[in-house]
């Protein structure tokens, strides 16, 4: 689905942050991407999702490779790939509802034909009852599972989330890994970006660890 | 996907989205429809569209008043006739009015009565002097054809043969003059405008982009929920089209209401001495059609620029987050 191949990455003239990665996420996997801080994990995570360009390698994302893709290409494959930032991102001005709705309005889908897909997500993320609220009154919490169902509603091919779980206390935490275990049996392709030891011991799923800009992997 | 094929799509989904807000009058706008920013921007538009439409009333008043003054002047001169010994004033004064009126080119002339007479003197002799006591030069007017004026060299030529105490006063030297005063006031008006329009683009520009630097972040979550750059630019352009209709439309009726004010001020005070001034120097005060549609015009494209530099600034930062990512355009 998504394969590095002697990836290399530097800022500048800068020191290679990143280097020779070579890995693949593969369809309907589940993979925990860890580290200590600022060893590039959300570099890393920039690169998976088109918005960050390797100093070297090969990156092919859904079958492209990316060196051919063009600017008017970009949309059509991010739509494929579900993002949950770490600072939400959340548009202040609109409610819960109109935050996870908006990838299927910036498509051009009217809204009939996908306000009770909305509302049942919605309600499997658990923020049934804030459904109409605005972020300002949202706890952290609940921003990041209104994030989680808005890089969720348009059923992306894979989810990348960047400490999903940074911002929340372990039963939530928690609570966050079953829906994202949930999501990946119904066929998405999850990569974790966590430095949260606690939460990945609760799963025996594949790891990769960054350490002075090299990528160890372990299945 | 072919560049053909994305841009059929990019256009399908902003006929769809455009649609689907037409159809959901309701649905929260994507760019916040009021903020601080774009309140301020508001009011910088509507201040600097306010001083360009004065600008633009100003130079269309002064040039219609300029060619007023041009044509009024061109279309008539004065033959003068001094009393000297022995003249008999009103036999040489029908013989100019009968030499001018057989002349190609003058369409009319008359002599000015001694009622008329009496008032052009009255700043300087007073009321009831009688004219026939004081040996005061008389005049005649002569009508002319602006379009085939008459040779006045030799009209004045033979003029002075007929009636040696006429002079022609043909108003050349007044014209001249007033054209080049005319034409620089034009010109240096111009300058002022081409300024004040230079200033108002650059804080429309200035102020859109300063406004628009508080939306980054939507136009960033927007970009990485898959949005198209088509989609993103229009929504910002709509919203922005918006902000500047209202705050040009605004500044120019202000200046529309102030510039129709001062004309029914003159207009109803036509009898005082300041609105006989400002009567003298600009007719009625009004700024014509021509002020007008360069207020309406202004309007127009004061709102067409906040549009564009929305559009531009959201492409441009578009293209910053591209340019990281690992393709080229």
């Amino acid at each position: 689905m998504i394969r590095f191949e002697n990836v290399g990455l530097r800022y500048d003239m800068g020191p290679e942050v990143l280097r020779d990665l070579t890995f693949e996420i593969r369809r309907q996997s589940f993979q925990f991407l860890t580290g200590p801080s600022g060893a590039g994990k959300t570099s890393l995570l920039r690169m998976l999702f088109l918005a960050l360009k390797p100093t070297r390698g090969l990156i092919t994302v859904l079958g492209r490779d990316v060196a051919t893709l063009t600017r008017r290409d970009l949309p059509s494959i991010r739509r494929r790939i579900g993002v949950v930032f770490q600072d939400f991102r959340l548009l202040d001005h609109m409610t819960t509802y109109e935050n996870v709705a908006l990838p299927l309005r910036v498509r051009g889908k009217e809204e009939a034909t996908y306000r009770q897909d909305v509302v049942d997500l919605i309600k499997w993320v658990g923020l049934g009852e804030r459904i109409n609220a605005l972020p300002v009154v949202l706890s952290g919490g609940e921003k990041q599972r209104a994030a989680i169902a808005r890089a969720l509603i348009d059923q992306p091919d894979i989810l990348l989330a960047d400490e999903p779980t940074g911002n929340v206390d372990a039963p939530l935490a928690r609570r966050l890994l079953r829906l994202f275990l949930e999501l990946n049996r119904s066929g998405t392709a999850v990569v974790i970006a966590t430095h949260d030891l606690g939460l990945m011991d609760q799963v025996e799923a594949r790891r990769l660890v960054l350490s002075d800009g090299r990528l160890t992997i372990y299945d | 996907m072919t560049d053909l094929a994305a841009h059929l799509v990019d256009i399908r989904e902003r006929v769809l989205g455009w649609a689907n807000s037409l159809r959901q009058p309701r649905a929260t706008p994507i760019v916040p429809p009021g903020n601080v920013a774009g309140r301020a921007l508001t009011t910088v538009i509507a201040i600097m569209t306010f001083l360009a439409s004065l600008t633009v009333g100003g130079v269309s008043l002064v040039s219609e008043t300029a060619g007023r003054w041009q044509n009024d002047i061109s279309e008539e001169i004065t033959v003068q006739v001094k009393p000297a010994e022995g003249l008999d004033m009103l036999v040489a004064l029908e013989t100019v009015r009968q030499i001018a009126i057989e002349t190609p080119g003058v369409v009319g002339a008359s002599i000015m009565d001694e009622a008329s007479t009496g008032r052009l003197l009255e700043p300087w002799l007073g009321e009831g002097v009688d004219l026939d006591e004081l040996p005061v030069p008389r005049l005649v007017i002569i009508g002319i054809d602006s379009d085939d004026p008459p040779d006045f060299a030799a009209l004045g030529e033979e003029l002075r043969r007929q009636v040696p105490q006429s002079e022609l006063d043909d108003h050349r030297a007044w014209v001249s003059r007033l054209v080049a005063m005319a034409r620089s006031m034009v010109l240096a008006g111009s300058f002022v405008l081409a300024l004040v329009l230079i200033a108002t683009i650059l804080t429309v520009v200035f102020a859109t982009r300063g406004a628009m630097s508080g939306n980054r972040q939507i136009v960033e979550v927007l970009h990485f929920v898959g949005a198209r750059a088509g989609f993103i630019a229009s929504e910002f352009q709509r919203h922005f089209l918006r902000l500047g209709l209202i705050g040009a439309a605004t500044g120019g009726v202000l200046a529309m209401m102030v510039f129709a004010l001062i004309g029914s001020w003159t207009d109803s005070n036509r009898a005082t001495p300041e609105a006989d001034q400002i009567s003298a120097l600009f007719g009625s005060f009004s700024i014509g059609w021509f002020g007008y549609a360069g207020v309406v015009g202004l309007i127009v494209t004061v709102a067409t620029l906040t549009a564009l530099t929305s559009r531009w600034t959201v492409t441009r930062h578009l293209a910053e987050i591209d340019m990281i990512s690992p393709v080229e355009g």
